[in-house]
């Protein structure tokens, strides 16, 4: 099963629609709860990102039953230095992010700890591609 | 203890009804997004200031047992309508994270 989101730039009240919605599939589908909460965290500090940090872009989930994989890009300014974006506490969000609770540094730590993979695409100017794969818990 | 008990108990004003007889298995202190989001356990009752729609959807990605805006923090338009979309109930104090934290433990413990 395919799910497909486009995430709107500079819309902080609609992101989070996305993993929402992933969310809400998956419970009905029957996948375990860890298993969902991982994928819904993972999702929505992605989707964050993409809001905060690029101008929005595309998410793709693709649903197996031995796992969830998902992929969200966009065509933002990209990471210059992708270990210390991985840093915990390391931010760039500007502080109108801050005031609504964004900007610990924490989303990429996040995904890297609720994601059984994790891989960054990224390129100055062009973009960031972030796959990410959740196994279901057996 | 259910958030009903918990609402009576500490006289917090309802904002958006959710489950209220749901437990408050445990509290969470906190305003920045992605700790609550990958510390508060599920049932846990959020303390914080941020009133807005991503603590919503923090609070159901967390599955908390509720929201408790503290020191009266503002609750705006969007997050009620989110908020009652979803289901979260939300709660209100004019008391601090601290003082509510120590009031709840209390009266956890005391059941
Ligand atoms: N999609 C993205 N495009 C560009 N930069 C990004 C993106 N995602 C993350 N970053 C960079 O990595 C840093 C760390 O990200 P994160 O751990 O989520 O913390 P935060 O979002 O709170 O700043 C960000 O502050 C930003 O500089
Ligand atoms: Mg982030």
């Amino acid at each position: 099963m395919k799910l497909q989101y486009t995430i709107p730039a500079d819309d902080f009240t609609r992101a989070g629609e996305a993993s929402a919605a992933v969310k809400a599939t998956l419970k009905r589908l029957g996948f375990p709860s860890e298993t969902i909460r991982r994928v819904a965290i993972a999702m929505y500090e992605g989707e964050i990102n993409m809001v905060i940090h690029a101008s929005g872009g595309e998410a793709t989930v693709d649903i197996f039953p031995e796992k969830i994989l998902m992929e969200l890009a966009d065509n933002g300014p990209g990471i210059p230095d992708i270990d210390k974006a991985m840093t915990e506490g390391f931010s760039t969000a500007p502080e109108t992010a801050r005031h609504l609770g964004f900007g610990a540094g924490m989303g990429l730590p996040n995904i890297k700890k609720y994601t059984d993979e994790l891989t960054i695409h990224t390129e100055l100017g062009k973009g960031t591609r972030l796959c990410m794969v959740v196994n279901v818990a057996q | 203890m259910t958030v009903r008990e918990l609402a009576k108990t500490l006289s917090l004003t309802v904002l958006n009804e959710g489950d209220l007889d749901r437990a408050v298995t445990g509290g969470y202190c906190g305003d920045l997004l992605s700790w609550v989001m990958s510390r508060a356990t599920a049932g846990d009752a959020w303390l914080s200031v941020i009133g807005n729609v991503n603590a919503i959807a923090v609070c159901v990605l967390a599955d908390v047992s509720c929201l408790i805006l503290c020191e009266n923090a503002p609750f705006d338009e969007a997050a009620k309508a989110r908020a009652a979309t979803e289901g979260v109930t939300v709660l209100r104090s004019q008391r601090t994270a601290y003082d509510l934290a120590a009031a709840i433990e209390e009266q956890r413990k005391g059941m």
